[in-house]
Parts: C-alpha cells; structure tokens; sequence
C-alpha cells in the first residue's frame, strides 16, 4: 500500500507543478458561491434563465453567440425555457435565408433549429461598429480565459477611474481585472439595467453573477450530465476495484509472497 | 519461454495450431514466468497499454466527426462538444488521456531509470522504449494543433520553425513542412493524416518492445538474473493480470476524476479561441509533458544549438544502456546512484517548472543550470559513477530475501562479509 501513495504522491506532485504555471499571472478575483462548482454542482434553472435575459438585452447588441442554437435554450441541463417560450425566442429574431426558388435571398422569422443570428455581418463589420476592437464571440468565453468564471464576474464589475498616471485614449476605460487594464468594452452594467420577470432586484452584482452563470452554460452545455455520469462512473469503478484488491489477495495467497 | 511444448487438447485446436501456432502464443502470454517480486511501478506496462487502446478508439470516433479544414476545425470540435452523441466524453477522454499515457510513460521510463531495466540483455527493449517515447511526443504535438485553437496554431508554428534552424536548408524544409509559406489549411490536413498515422505505429513497435521483453523476460526490482521458470517467478496468469488490473483500476479513477470534473486544467484557455494569424497569444507554451524540452531549447541562445541541446536530450537516452557502466542494475544496491537518480528527478521537475515560466531573468538561469546538470549526469555522472561507487551486496535469488522477511537483507550481507573474509 506504500507504493500507492507514493504514487498518489507523485501525480500530485505533477500536477501541482501545472496548476503554479496556469496562476503565472495572479489577481485576486471577485468570489462568489456558484452553484455548478464541485462534483454535485448544478446550474441554477432560474439563473440561466435571467442570465439569459441579460445576455439578450445587454451583450447581444456586439457580441455573437455563434456555436448555440435556439433549441439548446429548451434542452435538459440548460435554462429548460418551454418549447413554446424557446419558440418565440427565437421568432423574435430575423434570419437570412434562401436562396428561394427564384434564387432570391430572404428573410424569416427564427426557428429552434437555427443558430443564434450574428449581430454583425462579419468580423471586419464588427471591428468597424466598435473602435477596431472585436467583441469576442461568447459561446466558449469562460474556458478561453485563463481566470475562467471568475474572471467574467469581476471583469463585469471591475470598472474604475484610472489611478493617477494613466492615461487612456478615446474609447479605452480602465478595469483592474483585466489584462493590461485597458479594455475597449465600457462599463455595461448598472442598477436596475434589465427589468427580471422573476422580480429578482437587478444590482450589478446579480446581473454579473447570472450572466456569467449563463455564459457557463453556453460553453458546458453537457456539465450536469457529466458531473452526474462522473460520480457514478467513479463510484462503480472504487467498488470494482476493492472487488479486485480482494481477489487479487486472495489469489497472491497461494504462494507465500506479500502483494 | 516455458520449457515444455505446448499441444492443444482439442483436435481442431490442434489442427489450427499446426496451421497458425496461435493457441502457442497465448498459452506462452499466460504462462510466461514473471518474477514474482515485482513492484507496483511495474504494473505501467500494461496501464500504459490501456492508454494506447483508449487513444485509439476514442480517436476514431473523434475522427468520424471532425473536419480537417482550416475554416471548419475549430466548429467542428464545438459541434462534437455540443451535438454529437457523449461527444463532449468522447473528447474530454481523448484530451485528458494524452495526458495520463504520458504520465504513465514518465513513471514507467523512470522505473525503467531506478531498476536499470535498460541495461544488458535489454537494450533493444529500451531503445524501441525511447522510439516510441518520440512518437509519442510527434502523435501528442500534431493532436494539439487539430482544434485548430490559438496554441493549436501558434504551438504549430513555434515547432516548424525549429527547422528554420538547419543551416542552408532550413527555411525550405519549413515551407515544404507547411505546404505554404504559413501555417494553413494545408498543414492541418497533413497534421490530421500524420495523427491519425503514428498511432498505429505506436502500436506495431508495442508489440516488439513486448517481443523484446519476453527475450530475457522482465527485469526486477533487485535487478538480479533469475531462472526462469522457477521458485523466484509466477506464470503470467493470474497472478500479474489480477495485480496489473487492480492497479490500472486505481489509475482509472484518476483519469476518471480529470474527465469528469476538471477536463480542462491540463489544457490552456487560449485554445477555445479560434486560431488567429494575426494574434499572438501573450505566452506561448506546450502541454505539460513537453515543458522540460522547451525549457532545454529556449536556455541556449542560439537557435541551432538549442534545437540540437533539445534533440540530444531525448537522444542521449538511447545511448543510456552505454553511457551507465555499472555492472549492477537496481539502485537497491547503487547507494550513490540512488542519489543522483533522485537529484535527475528533481531536475526534471524543475525543468518542466521553468518551461511553463517566461524565458528571462531567474527562470532562464535556473533553466541553464538544469540542461547543464541534465546533460552531466548522463555524460559524466552515470560513467563514473560504475567505477567508483561501492556497491552493496546482491542477493542470489528473489526467494533469499523475501522468504525470511526485510532483516534478511541484513543477513545478506553479513553472509558476504563472511565469504569476503
């Protein structure tokens, strides 16, 4: 049994090394209680749904959503919105069809089946509506930086004047968690910005906190099932392998070494 | 190697084996006797088989729905993650099992280093060992790039580039690499194939490094010669297969842990941003496994002779079975070996540390003195070592000093003080 802690030491020992090289850059975030960290975590249902509503009404207008579509708002594991609300979600957005039989291009309202509609035409259009920046598409932003969720949620809430000594050009503000503290995104969040159906009170800190829940959604749509498949699959395998150790026992037992 | 000769009992078993002597084979893996005193580190063999199968199909179904297109990869991976059946399982499997056949692989090549299971009469095993080890690295360095992410990309052009460095030819070499003058559509397509490749390789040179080993038959962890088969071995079943299994069992549960619950720590964030070749990410650094490489290319200055330094280092491991000149092979016996076996441990940890930092200031000087002290320890170390160090005494069998239990050593060694007198 000595070797398996040292071998549980050793893996330990690895990995502790990669987790020092990812925090190479250290700040300290915002923390908040999220309900789908650790191995039982879960999304919030109402969360997702506001978190929704935010994105909509606030990111939407600059940011893409481009590898969701409007069913996966219905889905299990997800903000579970009835067939018929996803449904006139999605008719409340124009998509870009065709061509039809006259080889026209057209316009229809939104299905399920569609993707969510871009706000800008192309990446170029997109820089050009937004000072030469380019709003990141949303749907896997969480695990494309480094301080994952976290990060989001201070992010959101970290405007502030610049300290004495920096300066900033026209279209630049100033936010202590982000990298470098220039950022081409405004403060977007304020009190009361979005008016939630649930009657929850809209303070920024609500809105960044369901927001970013929603963002983690978009870029784990399957973390349910997973954390779920995962205990399972963990327990079935501790349960076979004492099953094992005691057969392995057993037959080492013929002759007279020590396993 | 079991003496007698095998006859199936059956009459069409007979009849095959006569034709294809398969029965023969599998009667010879599940007899062949292994020493009976073998150790938990050596139950990686077959873990790491384990590793190599799961990459395998894992990866085909990977393949089924993948597209190997410059404008479609990156979407194509989103849409295995999304829509594909357990698709994000499949993935998360393949991902994070690259990491844990290399884990496995350090702790079985560093098995190999304590036991000295490279040395004589088993230096073929060991080298087609270090072949694999390099495929390994090609297979794990390609199968970053297919997501087409930002270190897929970058990652891409920092390793090509490499080549740049072979006087004259090198900048041909890396636009005939890339089928372009950049990293493009071109060179994901070929990456995809050479991926898809190398793994079969792996595969066909598993099957001679096991070839190989069932020669002389397995090495032990007090390294001695053993008759074979004897009172010191157990046939292969059950007696391995039960212990091999329950370790790969424990060896699941944490690969289960990081697919499951932490998928993506082994990864880097930017690369769920889709390849850019306008941007440069900020740090550009490799998997985990490869650091203490890059940390040895980048602490030499110059270009050519850091590739070289970095070459050599995988290399050198080939010429270990000569560069070590000690008769004894487990550094049971090696007191002073055991030391610098644990110090070249360290260093490599250190090197791999350093690796994931920026190139500069005390990383890069720590880096320095690693490569150096890397490189001694193969070059001067290990040769002198053979010669000076005084060793203790070995025992004659496995039995000897198991049967009596741990102050049997003592005994031992009293016994050869005895007969020195």
């Amino acid at each position: 049994m000595k070797n398996f802690f040292r071998i549980s030491f050793l893996i330990a020992l690895f990995f502790g090394f990669q987790f020092n090289s990812n925090a190479a850059e250290k700040v300290e975030y915002l923390k908040t209680d999220w309900s789908f960290k650790g191995p039982f975590g879960k999304f919030d249902r109402a969360a997702l749904q506001r978190g929704y509503q935010v994105y909509q009404e606030v990111c939407s207008s600059c940011h893409s959503m481009k590898y969701l579509s409007y069913r996966n708002l219905v889905e299990e594991g997800g903000p579970e919105f009835s067939v018929d609300q996803a449904k006139a979600i999605a008719a409340s957005f124009e998509v870009k069809d065709g061509p039809n039989a006259d080889g026209e291009m057209f316009t229809r309202p939104g299905r399920l089946s569609d993707k969510f509609v871009m706000p800008y035409d192309n990446e170029k259009a997109a820089q050009a509506a937004n000072g030469g920046a380019y709003p990141p598409d949303m749907t896997v932003l969480v695990k494309a930086r480094g301080g994952g969720v976290d990060y989001i949620y201070s992010l959101l809430q970290g405007y502030e004047d610049p300290p004495a000594g920096v300066t900033l050009d026209d279209g630049v503000y100033y936010n202590k968690y982000m990298y470098g503290n220039k950022i081409k995104m405004s403060n977007q969040l304020s009190d009361g910005l979005v008016e939630y159906s649930d009657g929850t009170n809209a303070s920024v800190e609500q809105m960044a906190k369901d927001v970013t829940t929603f963002l983690m959604w978009t870029a784990e749509p399957h973390l349910e099932t997973r954390h779920k498949m995962g205990f399972k699959a963990i327990v079935y395998l501790i349960i076979l392998t004492v099953l094992v150790y005691f057969s392995m026992k057993r037959i080492w037992s013929r002759i007279e070494t020590k396993v | 190697m079991s003496e007698h000769e095998y006859i199936p009992k059956s009459k069409v078993g007979k009849w095959f084996n006569d034709r294809l002597p398969l029965l023969t084979l599998a009667n010879h893996l599940t007899d062949y006797p292994t020493p009976k005193n073998l150790n938990y580190w050596w139950t990686f063999g077959g873990i790491l088989t384990f590793c190599l199968i799961t990459q395998i199909v894992t990866g085909l179904v990977l393949a089924m729905h993948y597209i190997a297109h410059a404008d479609m990869a990156f979407q194509s991976v989103e849409h295995i993650m999304r829509d594909v059946n357990y698709g994000w399982l499949i993935r998360y499997i393949h991902a994070n099992g690259a990491s844990m056949f290399f884990l496995a692989v350090y702790i079985h090549i560093f098995r190999s280093l304590f036991y000295g299971s490279y040395k004589s009469p088993r230096e073929i095993i060991w080298i087609i060992g270090i072949i694999i080890y390099l495929l390994m690295m090609a297979a794990a360095f390609l199968g970053y790039v297919l997501p087409w992410g930002q270190m897929s990309f970058w990652g891409a052009t920092v390793i090509t580039n490499l080549f740049s460095a072979i006087p004259l030819v090198g900048e041909g070499i890396v636009t005939w690499l890339w089928g372009g003058y950049s990293v493009d559509n071109p060179t994901l397509t070929r990456f995809f194939t050479l991926h898809y490749l190398i793994p079969f390789l792996i595969l066909g040179l598993v099957v001679l490094h096991i070839w190989a080993l069932h020669v002389p038959g397995n090495n032990n962890p007090i390294g001695i010669d053993i008759k074979k088969p004897s009172k010191d071995t157990v046939p292969f079943h059950p007696y391995i297969v039960i212990k091999d299994g329950f370790a790969l069992l424990m060896f699941m549960i944490v690969f289960a842990f990081f697919v499951f619950y932490t998928p993506n720590i082994l990864g880097h964030a930017d690369n769920y941003i889709e390849a850019n070749p306008l941007v440069t990410p900020a740090h550009i650094v490799p998997e985990w496994y490869l650091l203490p490489f890059y940390a040895i290319l980048r602490s030499v200055p110059d270009k050519l002779l850091g590739v070289i330094a970095m070459l050599s280092a995988i290399l050198i491991l080939a010429a270990l079975p000569w560069l070590d000149t000690s008769k004894i092979r487990s550094a049971v016996f090696r007191p002073l070996y055991k030391q610098f076996y644990w110090i070249l441990v360290a260093d490599v940890l250190i090197l791999g540390y350093v690796g994931a930092m920026p190139a500069e200031g005390l990383y890069l000087l720590i880096a320095r003195i690693a490569t150096a002290y890397y490189f001694l320890h193969f070059l001067v170390v290990l040769p002198i070592l053979g010669f000076k160090e005084r060793t203790t005494p070995v025992p004659l069998s496995i039995t000897e000093p198991i049967l009596g239990g741990s102050p049997n050593l003592a005994a031992v060694k009293k016994k050869d003080d005895f007969k020195n007198q």
